[in-house]
């Protein structure tokens, strides 16, 4: 099951962790860090899972996130949200926007791979 | 014959039962079970005291002298209370609302709480009622003697008449003492002594009625009989003199509304408006049934009796010489009543008049310049109201003991009610006519008291008594037309007519003539729209404007005036209404008004508003030369005005009270903003942090330069965290001013140097800075290390953030008057337009490039600018990013 | 003075049937004195001397009309009684002194 994950974050040392997290359990993993073309990115790359920070360069990760749920192409894929703010309110908007899981930073590396794992659809 | 004794006993017996009256009425009151003493038939009743030992008796000898001419002086009263609604009606509501208390106090009150027309009204009323009072005392003694001589022709003992008199009136003060003083504010009821004279006025009605009633049923043989008796009878034809007729008519009315006595019952006493609507069928009923039986009793008294019996005394003989001595006991009684009830009101109404108008006047003057009221003014008030009552009583008493009682009764009561009509014209302008003037009402009072003075009260005397017999053939000084009796030449009128019609016309004339041509003090005009537009002001005008008067000085006085209990009760009602969780209210116009008022219940308008102007001070006058300028519309004007003003503040305020929450919630929303950041730049460095951490933990086979790798960005991040927690410090200091500034002296050239070094070492990157030394020779007085501090940050951005090719940062120094201009400009793009304005916001970081920092330094910056007096601003349109930095070089004193 | 102004210009032309009751019987109330005075000085008429009006009758006049005053009063003021107490809503303009 090589699963296929798409991380739009913008802090490299962040990408470099969940991208070594993620590798190292077999999943194929893209990057991408910047907001304002992402909705294209994962149109074109078509991954299994998204993990989508909420403060990104240009774009929110709710209003990307509220394209990608319109889009048919796109609508069903899982999205995994990172956000680092961590307050109620944030949650809420992410749920309203069409999240699959909510997670706040910093996580555990476990985390985050269950939460992947749990997402792919078998 | 009854014995002498024995109608002693009944006399005493009388009287005591009137004090039980009085007393038993005025302890209900006190218990609050006196809703009956309220009753409108009460009030009527009160109202009998008009019909006094005149009525009783002399209205008979009235009959007999001059015919139907008695009817006339109740005629006239009845007239003024079936019209109500006229007059009346106004009048009692004034009272009731001004808090009158006596006919002077009106008037004086009217005229701007002017003391001196308060003096005039009193000084007028005790001269008219003086005789009048003696009137009284002599009828008691008249009908006394009738007792004592079976023959009321005999000749009388002079020294008994005498003795008689003066206990009685010293009963009479006695009596009017206790219950006429009990309460302080005149302006409250005298229960006791209201319910007292109802029960007389019930007497004297009764003992009228029934000797009528056996006159005309027991003597004439009914009513038939009696009307043809009369026909036969001297009495037989109308011959009234139709200038009389109408005169006296008119007289009496004018008097009813004008004595002293009456004011006190019908306006003073008054408390609703129910009394009056009663009092205005039900007291021309009384008058009516008074004088229904005067003429077959002076008829049955001219056949019966002797010829040259007194007429003025039919009343009492004709039962006594028919032998029906229980008829003669209630008639004496009856009469008594009248006298009686008449000097007890008039006594009251004199003394307050007395005692409000002169005696207190006279005391505060006398007490000016102390700092406060010392002594307990309650007990000044009430022993010089006392000492009023007893000294109206002794001038009664004197008039008469050295008159001897020689005039016909009636005489005596046209001439005081032709004096006292004398304020007519003073109180009907007053309550109709805003026009009239203080000045006018006292030139009218004037012209008609020295008029009725010099026409009708001294030659009432008889003429060479207190006149000179030729000053009434001659006239003063031999100048013909100032006779006494035939002023202006007009000869042949009688000589109460002429009185009436000179001194009232004039009267009217000169107050009407004076007060058009005078301009009213802006108190009077105050007053005199409160009276005349009694209805529709609640308190609209104002005679205190807002003062420096102490509530604590103003307390002590009230207590000393109204009581301690009164005086808390009332302050402590006021402070409620001004919303003061204290018991002393904010000396502010509406209270002052409300005070003074109350005041005037117990010692006068005019008296009053002197006591408390002694404390408010001047404060009242800038009020009278505020509104000297002001006439009518611009009073108005100004009213509005205030109005005006008040709705603007409230706007004002409301507007305030907007942005205050405007702010709060826009700070709110910041603040939220703010943690909402902080978290994130927290938590971000945390997050690679932890994930490294647990990578390096949980993988045993990793390669070393991997751990080395990821140990150091670990390390980098853990300096992150630092540098931002070091900046939220740093920033929070400096916003809540809680910085210790290192002032002292420096070169600009100096500090530019090291902030240059200091960058350059922190950062790794081609950076040209292009500076020109010569201009940064300038010294500076300043907290050296955080102005270098901010120099750093400007240029470690324009190292980080400059985006050209080959970046080049260029500082220009400008000396200005007073100021030093720096700017750093560099050649990259610069700042997008939009974002300018954020820059120097908390946790703002502009362009996508990962800076390392939190977005703090600018803040940061610009507060160390804001601290050291100067200013940090983004200048657009320089080419790249370029910020100008603001410096005082006299830091010292700008810092302050 | 104060609010007054604006509630006295806007003084209804018609009122309702009790308020015009009550001012009718305000009318009446005024123009009762001046009634009385003018039959009161109906004797100011009569002829003295020469054919003089007999003393009964002027007493029977002049009780009568008297009699009269007090009884139209009494109604006039049980009439006002039972209108005001009748009000519901107390007319607004009830203690205005209407302008003559």
């Amino acid at each position: 099951m090589a699963g296929h994950v798409l991380v739009i974050e913008d802090e490299p040392n962040i990408i470099e962790a969940i991208s070594f997290i993620l590798s190292r359990d077999g999943w194929r993993v893209d990057t991408h860090s910047n907001g304002v073309d992402a909705v294209d990115v994962v149109r074109a790359k078509a991954p299994d899972v998204v993990i989508l920070d909420v403060m990104l360069p240009g774009r929110s990760g709710y209003d990307i996130l509220r394209d990608l749920r319109d889009d048919p192409a796109t609508s069903a894929v899982p999205v995994l949200m990172l956000t680092a703010r961590g307050q109620s309110r944030d949650r809420e908007l992410a749920e309203r926007a069409g999240v699959s899981r909510f997670m706040t930073k910093p996580f555990s590396n476990s985390e985050v791979l269950d939460a992947v794992r749990a997402l792919i659809p078998t | 014959m009854i014995a002498m004794q024995a109608l002693a006993v009944i006399s005493v017996a009388y009287v005591l039962f009137l004090f039980a009256v009085a007393f038993f009425a005025e302890r209900a009151a006190r218990r609050g079970r006196g809703a009956w003493l309220r009753a409108p038939v009460i009030y009527t009743l009160s109202l009998s005291i008009y019909c006094t030992a005149w009525t009783f008796y002399g209205a008979v000898g009235t009959a007999v002298r001059g015919g139907f001419e008695y009817l006339t002086i109740y005629l006239g009263p009845s007239l003024v209370l079936i019209g109500w609604f006229w007059i009346l009606r106004r009048l009692v509501r004034i009272g009731r609302s001004q808090r009158i208390t006596s006919v002077a106090d009106l008037i004086s009150s009217r005229y701007g709480k002017s003391n001196l027309l308060g003096v005039g009204v009193t000084v007028l009323s005790v001269i008219a009622a003086t005789p009048y009072i003696a009137l009284q005392l002599q009828s008691v003694v008249l009908s006394v003697d009738a007792f004592r001589h079976a023959d009321p022709a005999a000749p009388v003992v002079a020294d008994s008449q005498t003795m008689t008199a003066f206990w009685v009136a010293a009963g009479l003060a006695v009596f009017t003492v206790i219950f006429g003083t009990r309460n302080l504010d005149a302006n409250e009821r005298h229960h006791g002594v209201v319910t007292a004279i109802a029960v007389e006025a019930i007497v004297k009605l009764a003992a009228l009625l029934a000797v009528g009633i056996f006159v005309v049923w027991g003597l004439m043989g009914g009513v038939t009989e009696t009307l043809a008796r009369i026909d036969a009878s001297a009495l037989g034809e109308w011959q009234v003199s139709g200038g009389r007729w109408a005169g006296l008519t008119f007289l009496s009315a004018a008097a009813f509304l004008c004595l002293p006595r009456m004011f006190q019952v019908m306006v003073v006493e008054n408390d609703s408006d129910a009394q009056l609507r009663m009092a205005s069928w039900a007291f021309p009923l009384y008058l009516m049934l008074m004088s229904l039986f005067i003429v077959p009793i002076a008829v049955a008294g001219l056949e019966i009796l002797p010829a040259g019996a007194n007429p003025d005394l039919f009343v009492l003989t004709l039962p006594l010489a028919s032998g029906q001595e229980g008829l003669a006991v209630l008639s004496f009684l009856g009469g008594f009543s009248s006298a009686t009830s008449m000097v007890i009101v008039a006594a009251i109404a004199l003394s307050t008049m007395v005692s409000n108008h002169i005696v207190m006047p006279i005391w505060l003057r006398l007490r000016e310049g102390t700092a406060s009221f010392s002594g307990d003014v309650r007990k000044v008030v009430l022993r010089s109201r006392r000492l009023s009552i007893a000294g109206v009583l002794l001038l009664g008493y004197l008039y008469y003991s050295v008159s001897g009682g020689g005039a016909a009764l009636s005489a005596i009561g046209l001439v005081s009610f032709t004096g006292v009509a004398q304020v007519l014209p003073a109180m009907l302008g007053g309550i109709f006519w805003r026009g009239a003037t203080r000045a006018g009402a006292l030139a009218g009072l004037s012209v008609g008291f020295v008029i009725w003075m010099y026409t009708l009260f001294l030659p009432s005397f008889g003429a060479g008594t207190l006149l000179p017999v030729n000053l009434f053939d001659q006239g003063p000084l031999g100048i013909a037309w100032l006779r006494p009796q035939a002023l202006f030449g007009i000869e042949g009128l009688d000589a109460l007519l002429h009185t009436v019609l000179w001194s009232l016309s004039l009267n009217a004339v000169v107050f009407i003539s004076v007060s058009l041509l005078s301009f009213p003090q802006p108190l009077e005009r105050l007053q005199g729209a409160q009276f005349v537009t009694t209805d529709h002001v609640g308190g609209g005008a104002r005679s205190w404007s807002s003062s420096a008067a102490q509530a604590e000085d103003l307390m002590v006085m009230t207590q000393r005036i109204l009581g301690a209990r009164e005086a808390q009760d009332l302050f402590l009602t006021e402070a409620q209404r001004q919303g003061l969780s204290g018991s002393l209210p904010d000396p502010t116009p509406d209270f002052l008004e409300v005070l003074e008022k109350r005041l005037s219940g117990a010692v006068g308008a005019a008296t009053a508003h002197a006591m408390v102007g002694q404390i408010v001070g001047g404060a009242a006058v800038s009020v009278q030369d505020l509104m000297a300028v002001a006439d009518e519309t611009a009073q108005m004007m100004e009213y509005s005005a205030r109005l005006e003003a008040q709705s603007q503040e409230l706007t004002r305020t409301a507007r305030q009270l907007r942005e205050a929450n405007e702010k709060l919630t826009r700070l709110s929303v910041q603040k939220d903003a703010f943690l909402s950041q902080i978290s994130h730049e927290l938590r971000t460095p945390m997050t690679s942090i932890r994930a490294f951490s647990e990578i390096l933990r949980d993988s045993a086979d990793m390669r070393p330069s991997d751990q080395t790798r990821y140990a150091s960005i670990i390390h980098d991040e853990a300096l992150r965290l630092t540098r931002l927690l070091d900046d939220l410090l740093d920033l929070s200091v400096l916003e809540n001013g809680q910085v210790n500034l290192n002032l002292r002296h420096g070169m600009l050239a100096d500090v530019l140097d090291r902030a240059a070094a200091a960058a350059s070492a922190e950062e790794t990157g081609p950076l040209t800075i292009r500076r020109r030394s010569d201009n940064e020779e300038v010294l500076l007085y300043t907290d050296i290390d955080r102005l270098s501090q901010v120099f750093i940050n400007l240029i470690a951005n324009a190292r980080k953030y400059c985006d050209a090719p080959d970046p080049v940062l260029e500082i220009r120094v400008r000396g200005d008057v007073g100021r030093v201009v720096i700017d750093f400009i560099d050649n990259g793009s610069g700042v997008a337009p939009d974002a300018q304005d954020v820059i120097f916001e908390k946790f703002s970081r502009v362009g996508e490039q990962k800076a390392g920092g939190a977005g703090l330094g600018l803040a940061i910056s610009r507060q160390i600018m804001v601290r050291l007096g100067g200013t940090i601003s983004y200048l657009p349109g320089q080419g790249g990013a370029a910020f100008r930095v603001v410096l005082p070089t006299d830091l010292a004193l700008a810092a302050q | 003075m104060s609010a007054e102004g604006p509630a006295r210009r806007a003084r209804p032309l018609f009122v309702a049937r009790e308020t015009y009751r009550r001012r009718r019987l305000r009318d009446a109330a005024r123009a009762l004195p001046v009634l009385g005075l003018l039959l009161w000085m109906v004797p100011l008429l009569w002829p003295l001397n020469t054919e003089a009006v007999s003393a009964s009758g002027a007493l029977v006049f002049l009780f009568t009309v008297w009699a009269g005053l007090v009884i139209v009063a009494g109604a006039l003021v049980s009439a006002m009684n039972a209108t005001d107490r009748g009000a519901a809503v107390p007319d607004p303009l009830a203690d205005e002194d209407d302008e003559p």
